[in-house]
């Protein structure tokens, strides 16, 4: 999208937009409602672009084929709904232990199972963070707007390629389908960032070797057809990455990928407080809940009630310290409303302890929470 | 002059893990001549595997080397190859791998007639996993899952593979070790998906549960049961009975995809529209 200026954009397009901003040339994916528009509209752009779409035949084999096409050096993005989401959770794995830069959208819809197609839900945001096997970090960033749907994938594609890990952009029907005015940035204004390659000897790369790279803890990547001849495996592996039986090599590797996140946790933190000053209640709310949230909280400032907004845009690794210091406020409440049955509301318990009740607000509906519902919650908890 | 394997093997990560009498080695210096015989640029070469005792073999061997999850390493190679058309794309898979877990993966490459060599190295049981049957053991044999001898029919992959509209599929054994190294030429030669039944023995698993009991006795059965596909296709059906064919059993030239893709992209630039 060349021309500047305001436009009328729904979530899924400007997470395409905001893909293809990032540098995005390989997409492979799925039909699956509420995000088969990503998938369309990547079919369109990106041959444009230069880029290349494949629908596979299914989840599984997007997932992996994203995989493949990261390795051979492209920014390369899947996109998916609840039951696809499940079926990606191996190969995300993969991505995880391979290190293996990547983008997977996630645009929710109420589960279990088939659950409700077209309606929306926050069911997915423990999934999210815990859906494939073993111990491991998890980035996973959640838009409430068409514009942050924009900005949050291209912050997506930038902290992928830098720590070398997948992350998980985590939609709602809501927000994926919701149409808004937006302005985009410029290019100029927009913050590019591309995965570290090796600069030493092809023979002597050791592509799991975390002190070689500009990027503390996070190795260069080479591509395949470079010359490198590296290995790649799913198998706990040593800095040369073939597989190890070593007990302490391979506790190393795996500390080494759950670090590379958690010891950033703070500057991957993307949070909006709103009238956090002298705030008695607050209300931490992220994705679609947080749009009416974000009223209830102004309407209650409007009648003279002391509330405060946290709106999360980074779910995963947990805005702990934003959370410690409201604890420190000594808050009277903190109201979690989610579209779900209480999955965010427990890392908010977690560490706000006893300092004040923690209280969810659920819906699983396939309906939004509506400001009302929210505002009554403050005005009870005041 | 005899061919040197040092500079397509990892030495360093040798031993392998292959029991001793396994078909796999057979199969994978096969590759190795195939790769040599032709002169290919061995920096311009991926290989790609899923998860099982032939799956090991892209570690030993000294090119970009991807080892993925369970069934999946066509999917991943296809990534790959839609990434850099320029590569060979070659996918190292078994036939729980290609034809149990990875089934679907398998027929919508052929489908697509996508630029991947794929070579199934076939010992008809799950190795790794110590001797559970798989969609390519025989009916009546025995395996660690199917203790009262195999219920199930089997797949015949070649014949898989043309049904779903692939353009190259050939079989070959162990026993016939130039053989299948001709054929894995041909294979890589072709312009699009192709595919390669490598039938190999498992005697830990397989041969010993089966009054096959020595590696021997496995490539014997291959040489008494294979057939040239020029002589199987002048056989009546009641000869055919317990035999198989090898050699190139289709091959028919179509489109690749990768080159498709980017003569997609070629078209809607020229166009010229954001």
């Amino acid at each position: 999208m060349k021309d500047a200026g305001p436009k009328l954009l729904q979530g899924n397009e400007a997470c395409v937009e905001g893909a293809i901003a990032a540098g995005l040339k390989f997409f492979a994916g799925y039909p699956i409602t509420p995000s088969t528009e990503i998938a369309e509209l990547c079919a369109l752009r990106l041959p444009k672009v230069g880029g290349k779409f494949l629908q596979m035949e299914d989840e599984i084999a997007s997932m992996a084929a994203v995989c493949g096409a990261s390795l051979a050096g492209l920014k390369s993005m899947t996109a998916t709904s609840g039951p696809g989401f499940s079926l990606k959770q191996e190969n995300i794995g993969f991505a995880v232990e391979a290190e293996i830069p990547c983008v997977i959208v996630n645009v929710q819809r109420v589960g279990p199972s088939t659950g409700m197609p077209t309606s929306p839900a926050q069911g997915d945001v423990l999934q999210a963070r815990w859906g494939t096997h073993g111990d491991h970090e998890m980035v996973v960033l959640c838009p409430s707007s068409v514009l942050e749907a924009y900005t949050l994938t291209v912050e997506a594609f930038n902290i992928s390629e830098t720590l070398r890990t997948p992350v998980i952009l985590l939609m709602d029907e809501v927000v994926g389908h919701l149409r808004e005015k937006v302005v985009l940035p410029s290019p100029q204004e927009l913050v590019v960032k591309d995965r570290e390659l090796p600069a030493g000897a092809k023979e002597a790369y050791k592509p799991y070797a975390a002190d070689q790279g500009r990027i503390k803890g996070v190795p260069p990547l080479a591509r395949f057809g470079d010359g490198y001849k590296f290995h790649v495996t799913g198998l706990t592996h040593g800095e040369d990455g073939f597989p190890t039986n070593s007990p302490k090599v391979g506790e190393k590797q795996i500390v080494r990928i759950w670090e590379k996140i958690h010891s950033r946790r703070k500057e991957l933190s993307r949070v909006e407080m709103l009238y956090p000053e002298d705030a008695e209640v607050f209300v931490y709310a992220y994705g679609s809940t947080a749009r009416s949230a974000k009223r209830a909280v102004k309407e209650a400032r409007a009648q003279g009630i002391r509330a405060c907004l946290i709106r999360a845009m980074t779910l995963w690794p947990f805005i702990e310290d934003v959370l410690s210091d409201v604890k420190k406020k000594h808050p009277k409440a903190v109201i979690v409303p989610e579209m779900n049955l209480g999955q965010m509301v427990r890392p908010v318990k977690r560490v706000i302890g006893d300092a004040c009740p923690v209280i969810p607000l659920n819906k699983v509906a396939g309906q939004l929470i509506e400001p009302e519902e929210i505002l009554a919650a403050i005005k009870e908890a005041v | 002059m005899a061919l040197s394997f040092e500079k397509y093997l990892r030495t360093q990560k040798m031993p392998h893990i292959w029991c001793p009498g396994c078909g796999h080695g057979i199969v994978t210096q096969a590759i190795i001549r195939a790769i040599d015989e032709l002169g290919l640029n061995t920096e311009k070469i991926a290989i790609v595997s899923g998860i099982g005792c032939s799956s090991r073999a892209p570690g030993y061997l000294n090119f970009d080397t991807l080892h993925t999850t369970h069934g999946r390493a066509i999917a991943f190679a296809t990534g790959i190859k839609m990434a850099r058309p320029e590569l060979k794309v070659i996918v190292i898979t078994g036939d729980g791998d290609a034809a149990a877990i990875g089934g679907n993966h398998l027929i919508h490459a052929a489908r697509r007639n996508i630029g991947l060599t794929v070579v199934c190295f076939d010992n008809n049981i799950y190795g790794m996993t110590s001797g559970q049957y798989s969609p390519l053991t025989p009916v009546g044999s025995f395996a660690s899952t199917a203790p009262y001898g195999m219920l199930e029919r089997p797949f015949d992959l070649c014949e898989l593979v043309v049904g779903a509209g692939g353009t190259f599929a050939a079989r070959s054994t162990t026993y016939h070790a130039r053989h299948l190294v001709n054929v894995i030429k041909e294979a890589l030669t072709h312009n699009g998906f192709s595919f390669v039944d490598a039938l190999s023995q498992c005697p830990t698993y397989y041969g010993r549960r089966n009054k096959l009991r020595t590696p021997l006795d496995m490539m014997n059965w291959f040489r008494d049961h294979a057939v040239p596909v020029s002589t199987w296709e002048k056989m009546p059906p009641e000869e055919r009975e317990g035999k198989f064919p090898i050699g190139v059993i289709k091959k028919v030239d179509a489109p690749e995809f990768s080159e498709v893709y980017s003569g997609l992209i070629e078209k809607v630039r020229e166009r010229g529209d954001e």
